[in-house]
């Protein structure tokens, strides 16, 4: 057999992948069984790369865990990344090959509404599963799609009334301009006024726009006793720079359902990122020993020390939570997950999680957290236990198994 | 009173960003005519320069300063490696230039991770009446401003300005008349870059660094240097000024989206106008 060099290389990189996975597999007692593909869609690179970071580790180490544990029903898991580089081109693209050329049993991708959107049809279309490990603005209505992070009806609820109550009732909101700030600026409004607040302005900025400077000016202009931030990306991070340096959240505080999600943060100086209030599933500080033993964890498998984040917990939670639905199965396809996943429960390292039958969301653990001076989060509050009411108000997957519409919640 | 400062200093600092990004492409595309579509990745080596050098301790003045001979060093390696044996080969520059943004991008995102990072000037801010402005961005205007006025100087009023002119206006003739061309492409090429690393440097602290971050802003600075016109840095002030006081007055008045597509209209009604740009019907080119 002749070999070219291009040929060469692929059977020695495949022969080596192969001889190297071995001793692990064997050491499972799994080598041999045919594998069962987990494929992950994260933005590794691009402008909304500072959300999936952590995660695209998470979901790694997720996964080692479970194979080091002997795999699903006696078969090893075995992982495909694919960088979707913050273009939903990408994701289309991706989701289509790991559902037809991976043949993944389920595929957990997206950060973004928009890339889910591209997705979804496709998991359709293929008979495949999503899993969606972000928070976002609710009210998908899809059997091959499953939500374990939080939707504004479990995060804005507690979170607008506390901000009302500490800050005053007069708030700005600030949005990056597409689905997820529109509707959860919705939210705010909403909550705000039934808190007895009001809100004086609302603004919304392309994901491109880095200057923040004529904003500054406008709300110093209309003297709110709060900003709300729903801005989103890199580009708008400079937002909170630019805050500090003009306003300063001493003069005006500022409350933000989005800050510290992309691990903003860490980026930040203490004077930029203190005093930003959120709630969110997870967060490193968090006072139980299953988010202390996840953050050792991680810490461990990652060599890396810095903050982890919530992102990071939902892509664990989302290959734990699908991993329980393949063992109450019995099976790894994904009809057979899809009938199996109402009622499966992770005790996840930011709470017990259990996913909702009827909308294929998840009822979990809020915290009420604002950011310190080292780079993360003092906790203030926990909220048990709730359920994503927005979504439930208008799907139910028991009643209409066909649904594939993502419902606009009206206000 | 304190509303026509606000207004004023809303459309000078958008003036301000304008010149920043565009002033060393008026240089290397205005001057040279050399598509540079790495011009954003410059920005960015320069971003990650000021950001590299205050990591080491230096003072972020100081680390302005680096960035702009970093990135003027690395520009003249450029020349050298890549663009000098493409002057005149329009397309052939365009995809070199464009391969060497996906490779400074790779580059950065390798050595610094694709995470955002920050620098911070330590500034404080003014007051006027309910309003207060960022000391920093007050200072980036008055950097803007003195760049202009230095690449000004050096182009109208020094031996080097006046040869580099002439070589770019003619090289043959330059050339006959005892000049090396080839030093002077070689130094505009670097000088322009010096410009660039400046300018994001000195956006590192408003915008944050990122590998990517480049992207934001080439189309900006081409848009700006080609309404310009035929006079570059001349050209540049003009079209600065003209959209910086659009994008500044209409974005504070109503909001970014307008002021932007604001920009954009004007850029388009101007280019029909005055295909040449704004300079294109005036004789003298400096």
């Amino acid at each position: 057999m002749r070999l070219n060099r291009r040929q060469f290389f692929r059977s020695a990189s495949g022969a080596l992948a192969f001889a190297s996975s071995a001793g692990l597999l064997r050491s499972a007692g799994i080598a041999g069984e045919a594998p069962i593909v987990v494929a992950n869609i994260l933005d590794q690179t691009g402008g909304l790369n500072i959300y999936s970071l952590k995660q695209i580790k998470a979901v790694a180490m997720a996964v080692e865990e479970i194979n080091a544990a002997g795999g699903l029903l006696g078969r090893p898991l075995e992982l495909v990344f694919y960088d979707s580089q913050s273009n939903n081109q990408f994701n289309a693209q991706y989701m289509t090959q790991a559902l037809i050329r991976d043949k993944a049993s389920v595929v957990h991708a997206g950060v973004t509404s928009s890339s889910r959107e591209v997705m979804r049809p496709i998991a359709h279309k293929f008979r495949g599963l999503l899993f969606y490990n972000s928070m976002y603005e609710g009210g998908v209505c899809d059997r091959r799609h499953v939500c374990v992070a939080q939707v504004p009806g479990q995060q804005i609820a507690p979170l607008v009334p506390h901000v009302v109550k500490e800050y005053g009732k007069r708030c700005y909101i600030l949005g990056a301009d597409y689905i997820y700030p529109h509707t959860t600026a919705k939210w705010v409004r909403k909550f705000t006024q039934e808190a007895g607040g009001e809100d004086i302005g609302v603004e919304f900025f392309p994901l491109d726009v880095s200057n923040f400077a004529p904003a500054l000016s406008r709300i110093q202009a209309a003297k709110p006793d709060v900003v709300w931030s729903i801005l989103v990306g890199s580009a708008h991070n400079a937002f909170y720079r630019q805050y500090e340096a003009t306003i300063g959240k001493a003069n005006i505080p500022l409350a933000s359902c989005m800050f510290g999600i992309g691990r903003e943060q860490t980026y930040l100086s203490a004077d930029e990122a203190s005093g930003i209030v959120n709630a969110t599933p997870f967060h490193d500080s968090l006072p139980t020993e299953a988010a202390q033993k996840f953050v050792r964890d991680f810490k461990a498998y990652t060599g890396e020390d810095d903050y982890v984040g919530d992102y990071a917990e939902y892509g664990y939670r989302g290959v734990n939570i699908w991993a329980n639905a393949v063992r109450k199965a019995g099976d790894p396809s994904p009809e057979a997950v899809i009938e199996a996943l109402p009622g499966v429960q992770f005790e996840a390292p930011g709470g017990l999680v259990t996913v909702d039958g009827q909308t294929n969301h998840a009822t979990m653990d809020i915290h009420l957290v604002r950011t310190n001076r080292n780079q993360g989060w003092d906790h203030l509050e926990t909220f048990a236990q709730r359920p994503p009411s927005d979504t439930q108000a208008v799907c139910d997957l028991n009643a209409n198994p066909n649904d594939r519409t993502q419902y606009t919640l009206e206000l | 009173m304190h509303e026509i400062v606000i207004h004023l200093y809303q459309v000078m600092f958008a003036i301000g960003i304008f010149v920043l990004i565009s002033l060393g492409l008026a240089v290397i595309f205005g001057m040279m005519r050399v598509i540079n579509l790495a011009q954003g990745e410059f920005i960015m080596l320069g971003a990650y320069f000021c950001l590299f050098a205050t990591q080491l301790g230096l003072d972020f003045w100081l680390a302005v300063l680096c960035a702009g001979l970093g990135v003027g060093l690395f520009g003249i390696l450029v020349e050298r490696l890549l663009i000098r044996f493409l002057y005149g080969r329009i397309m052939d520059t365009l995809l070199a230039t464009w391969g060497l943004s996906l490779f400074m991008v790779g580059l950065v995102t390798s050595v610094f991770g694709p995470q955002e990072a920050g620098v911070d000037a330590k500034l404080g801010k003014v007051t006027f009446g309910a309003y207060s402005i960022a000391e920093y961005n007050l200072v980036l205007i008055a950097v803007a401003g003195a760049l202009l006025a230095l690449t000004f100087a050096i182009w109208r009023y020094t031996r080097f300005g006046l040869v580099a002119r002439s070589v770019m206006q003619n090289p043959t003739m330059a050339a006959a008349l005892g000049v090396n061309p080839r030093k002077y492409y070689m130094l505009t090429f670097g000088f322009g870059s010096a410009l660039t690393g400046v300018a994001g440097a000195m956006l590192a602290p408003l915008v944050g660094n990122q590998p990517t971050m480049g992207s934001f802003y080439v189309a900006k600075a081409f848009v700006t240097v080609i309404s310009g016109g035929p006079a570059p840095l001349t050209g540049t002030l003009y079209a600065s000024t003209l959209f910086g006081a659009t994008d500044g007055l209409i974005s504070y008045r109503t909001t970014q989206v307008l002021g932007e597509i604001g920009v954009l209209l004007i850029a388009i009604v101007l280019l029909r106008m005055l295909p040449l740009g704004i300079t294109g019907h005036s004789a003298r080119r400096a």
